[in-house]
């Protein structure tokens, strides 16, 4: 029995709220991880403490962002499994492995060595605490590399077959699985997206301390780590701007379609649409700005390729649609028992087409009698909703592009040494800090909204995945999850900025501005009691 | 070197009970002195001792679960989507009490406020005993079949309900599991604390390791004398790629007693469990901490083992149609996987043995009050 809509429904959602929300903790930690890295080798290198108490206190601010990480991560390690069984079922030999690898080969490195990060300060050797640091960096880094490998295959599922004798997918190639272009890209653009995160999180925290003047010399030299990283971060997320994956594989050419709003093929190289408003009814961007000939040349890397538009993927997607009933037919006759050499080769010929033909189950059980208007139906499905992945990506670009004008004048001013008089921009900086997360979550949300009605694209449609599950189960799993998680955010961020707000006074050395404060004030008045201070 | 499908299958039905039993002896003290923390520590240093002595490793030792989880993922696909989806609620309520962990540990001492604290050391009691309750009860209804079954393009519909796993047996597992693993955290702690800490845990040793000794001898005898078995009656080549429908099942008085009488040997593995919990008292008595720690560790790895051995080779088996249930010849990944991720857990598994060690070596001795007060602001 196929799951209910509402299931299929309220799964999608549960997936969204709890991929989301970890990701508004994954980007810190990428980042910050090597900052405190960079932070840390200055220490190694000159001695100088100020760079040691600046890699405790940014790694004080990386602990209750990481708790927070490891928790909301746990759930997706389990969450194919629990509502998604029959994807875990049709792709697990292929979509299992980078999982477990991420598990033994990344996240078994960065949580082993997290313990020590804090606790090892003074069983470690200056030189192997700065190897601990880096092995976190690297096992976090690496840990997104595996797991957006995962996500890459179910964009563009390459080296892998249908077996029909056990119903699923099956390697053929690892190796073209790891080294999926997808995934190469998508995981470059991730990380760098985090390290972008991390900076202006360092850099907007680190101008709030100098516009109120305090702790300037520990506060200018985080300013500087997180401008120099921050801008080549923010380079290189630009640079390395994940549409250039898009070309690769089918699916992707629909969600290149739609971000662009492109509904009737132009001739290469194709204009971009810089503004206007998509209609879906009629097919037509009203109000349409275009700069000729830059989508071309961004989509495509080349002069003379089409980005084809939606009208005509619709066309091609039909034809797919009509060829899977036919494949789907063979199957039906290959399972039914006649496993003869030209059963077999009718399959085999047909089997590409296999996924399109599992889009009609939806409308038709069969799928070998669907109606035509069953078939219109399934077509119009494989063409996401263009408004929203047209608003999302220029959301996300425009918000990359303030990010590079914010570190490349923090860049300028501090090394022409003319940052303090710039309060326009530490007030901006701060009030940044937000928007990496924004433009982050846009940017997923271009990739997986993108990516229905399928979740293996072209392979295996989102109405199959999922689990056969009582409505009554996922309503309190979902409210459990967004429930838990707003409780924990809450407290997450409440102690976020009570830390951030105390400073480097926070790690009790005696040498920041809250702590010579109250010593000044008990100086001044010898009969008063030490005050306690707000922040242990 | 190519391995042929049957040794494959055999060897990943060892990897997933190294990661599972992994996970017990490293997170399962974790989990057991998360249950003892608020009973244990009578005061806020105390307290803060006890976290302290797991606060450094912890996390490492939590990723022998997601490990496990990955690993089950990729070498059993229809293991990871049938236990997962049919367990749906029990696996829901074990991740939030998991979600207690992590920011119990990281932000409990980060506000002074003694109902802040208090309130964080209930949650990581929550993070600590339900765990464990919940995989004993789903351990326990594994040998007791599960309600579920495959249609022909292999979708699982699971008819059993979050209450029905409830069940006498699966409560007393899950108790067994709940005693297993405070004894272990009581004997880890008697390692790693010292005073009157170290006086109240031996206490708690010598009493978990009794509970789950009549448990584990009460469980024993259910199995053997008042419990159905599975056993395959028929099945395709051990060698070949098949899915669980190509296999036919009966269910028969005493046949999860069968591989005992097979392999005699495996008789010790149940002898062992036992005169393990024997010693895990005696020794905790003596105050000889680290050898009854070793001692509760072979007690947990054996009342484990008992229990795989005894199903073996079911996974899963089921009650609704026992044809669907999962073994190691046929919940599989394909042979290509099998062998790719053979070599890799062979590469990685000694690495992370290595630096895990080396990491428990740095942070070796005592975590003593004294520590706690000279550190107030980094330790947890």
């Amino acid at each position: 029995m196929l799951p209910i809509d509402e299931v299929v429904n309220l799964s999608r959602m549960q997936f969204a709220v709890t991929a989301l929300y970890h990701f508004l903790f994954v980007p810190l930690t990428l980042g910050l991880s090597w900052i405190l890295v960079i932070m840390e080798a200055v220490y190694v290198m000159t001695g100088s403490p100020i760079y040691k108490d600046m890699t405790r206190f940014w790694g004080k601010l990386f602990g209750i962002n990481f708790a927070m990480g490891v928790a909301t991560g746990i759930t997706m390690e389990f969450q194919f499994g629990t509502n998604w069984s029959y994807y875990s079922h049709y792709v697990g030999d292929i979509f299992g492995a980078p999982l477990a690898i991420e598990g033994m080969a990344a996240f078994f490195l960065e949580s082993t060595f997290v313990g020590l990060f804090f606790f090892g300060w003074d069983r470690l050797s200056k030189v192997q605490h700065f190897m601990v640091t880096v092995l976190v960096a690297l096992g976090s880094s690496l840990s997104a590399l595996w797991i957006l490998i995962a996500n890459g295959w179910m964009n563009n599922p390459v080296g892998a077959e249908f077996n029909f004798e056990t119903m699923r997918m099956e390697l053929v190639s690892m190796s073209d699985v790891i080294f999926n272009p997808v995934a190469q890209v998508k995981f470059v653009h991730t990380v760098a997206a985090g390290y972008v995160t991390a900076s202006m999180f360092v850099l907007g925290i680190s101008a709030f301390y100098l516009l109120r003047a305090r702790d300037t010399a520990f506060a200018l030299r985080s300013f500087a780590v997180a401008a120099g990283f921050g801008l080549a971060a923010t380079l290189s997320v630009i640079v390395l701007g994940d549409e250039s994956g898009y070309t690769a594989g089918e699916v992707n050419k629909v969600k290149l379609a739609a971000i662009e709003a492109e509904y009737e093929t132009e001739p290469a190289p194709a204009g971009l649409t810089l503004f206007g408003l998509p209609n879906d009814k009629t097919e037509h961007t009203d109000y349409a700005v275009k700069i000729p000939y830059v989508l071309g040349l961004i989509g495509t890397r080349s002069i003379d390729t089409q980005v084809i538009g939606i009208r005509d993927l619709k066309k091609q997607n039909e034809v797919r649609i009509r060829n899977g009933m036919l494949a789907y037919a063979a199957l039906v006759r290959l399972k039914s028992g006649d496993k003869s050499p030209a059963a077999r080769a009718e399959f085999d010929k047909l089997k590409k087409d296999l996924g399109y033909g599992l889009l009609l189950k939806k409308y038709a059980p069969n799928v070998v009698d669907a109606t035509s208007e069953q078939i219109t139906s399934a077509v119009n499905d494989t063409i996401p909703k263009v408004a929203p992945m047209f608003w999302s990506f220029r959301g996300m670009v425009a918000l990359g592009l303030l990010f590079l004008f914010i570190f490349s004048a923090s860049f300028y001013f501090l090394i022409r040494k003319r940052l303090a008089p710039q309060r326009w921009l530490l007030r901006l900086a701060l009030c940044s800090i937000p928007l990496p997360w924004i433009a982050a979550e846009l940017g997923w949300i271009v990739a997986e909204y993108g990516r229905q009605p399928w979740t293996i694209a072209g392979i295996l449609p989102t109405h199959l995945s999922a689990s056969t599950l009582q409505v009554s189960n996922l309503y309190f799993s979902l409210f459990g999850f967004i429930g838990f998680y707003t409780f924990l955010l809450v407290v997450e961020m409440t102690l976020m900025v009570k830390y951030a707000r105390r400073g480097p006074s926070s790690l009790h050395t005696g040498n920041y501005h809250w702590e010579q404060a109250e010593q000044l004030a008990s100086q001044a008045n010898p009969l008063s009691m030490p005050t306690p201070s707000p922040a242990r | 070197m190519s391995l042929d499908y049957e040794t494959l299958k055999i060897i990943w039905w060892a990897f997933v009970g190294v990661l599972i039993i992994g996970f017990a002896l490293t997170d399962g003290f974790d989990f057991g002195v998360g249950m003892m923390l608020p009973f244990v520590g009578k005061t806020d240093g105390e307290r803060r001792v006890i976290i302290n002595t797991i606060g450094p490793v912890w996390e490492g030792n939590q990723t022998w679960f997601i490990t496990a989880g990955g690993a089950t993922f990729a070498a059993w696909p229809l293991v990871y989507a049938t236990a997962f989806s049919g367990f749906y609620i029990a696996l829901m309520i074990l991740l939030f009490s998991l979600f207690l962990r992590p920011v119990g540990f990281d932000y409990r001492s980060k506000v002074a406020d003694p109902r802040w604290r208090n309130a964080w050391d209930w949650g990581l009691f929550v993070g600590g005993f339900v765990p464990p309750l919940i995989c004993g009860v789903a351990f326990g209804n594994l040998l007791l079949g599960v309600p579920f079954h495959y249609d022909d393009s292999m979708r699982v519909e699971y008819t059993g309900s979050f209450f029905a796993l409830l069940n006498p047996f699966g409560l007393l597992s899950g108790l067994l599991s709940v005693a297993m693993l405070l004894t272990h955290g009581a004997t880890y702690l008697q390692v790693k604390t010292e005073g009157a800490i170290g006086q109240r845990v031996r206490h708690i040793a010598m009493a978990g390791a009794l509970a789950s000794l009549v448990l584990f001898v009460l469980g024993g005898l259910w199995v053997a004398l008042g419990m159905d078995g599975y056993r395959i009656i028929s099945m395709p080549d051990a060698n070949s790629a098949f899915m669980p429908l190509a296999k036919t099942v009966s269910i028969n008085a005493g046949a999860w007693m069968d591989n005992y009488a097979r392999w005699p040997l495996t008789k010790l593995i149940p002898v062992v469990a036992i005169a393990a919990l024997l010693l895990t008292i005696v020794l905790s008595a003596a105050s000889k901490a680290r050898l009854a720690f070793i001692s509760s560790g072979v007690a947990v790895a054996g009342i484990i083992l008992t229990a795989a051995t005894s199903i073996f080779p079911f996974i899963l088996p089921s009650s609704l149609d026992p044809r669907s249930s999962l073994t190691i010849w046929d919940a599989v990944s394909s042979q290509k996987t099998l062998t790719i991720m053979f070599w890799l857990v062979l590469f990685f598994l000694p690495i992370i043995i290595l630096y895990t060690s080396w990491v428990y070596r740095v942070m070796r001795g005592k975590v003593t009050l004294k520590d706690i007060a000279d550190n107030e602001h980094t330790a947890y």
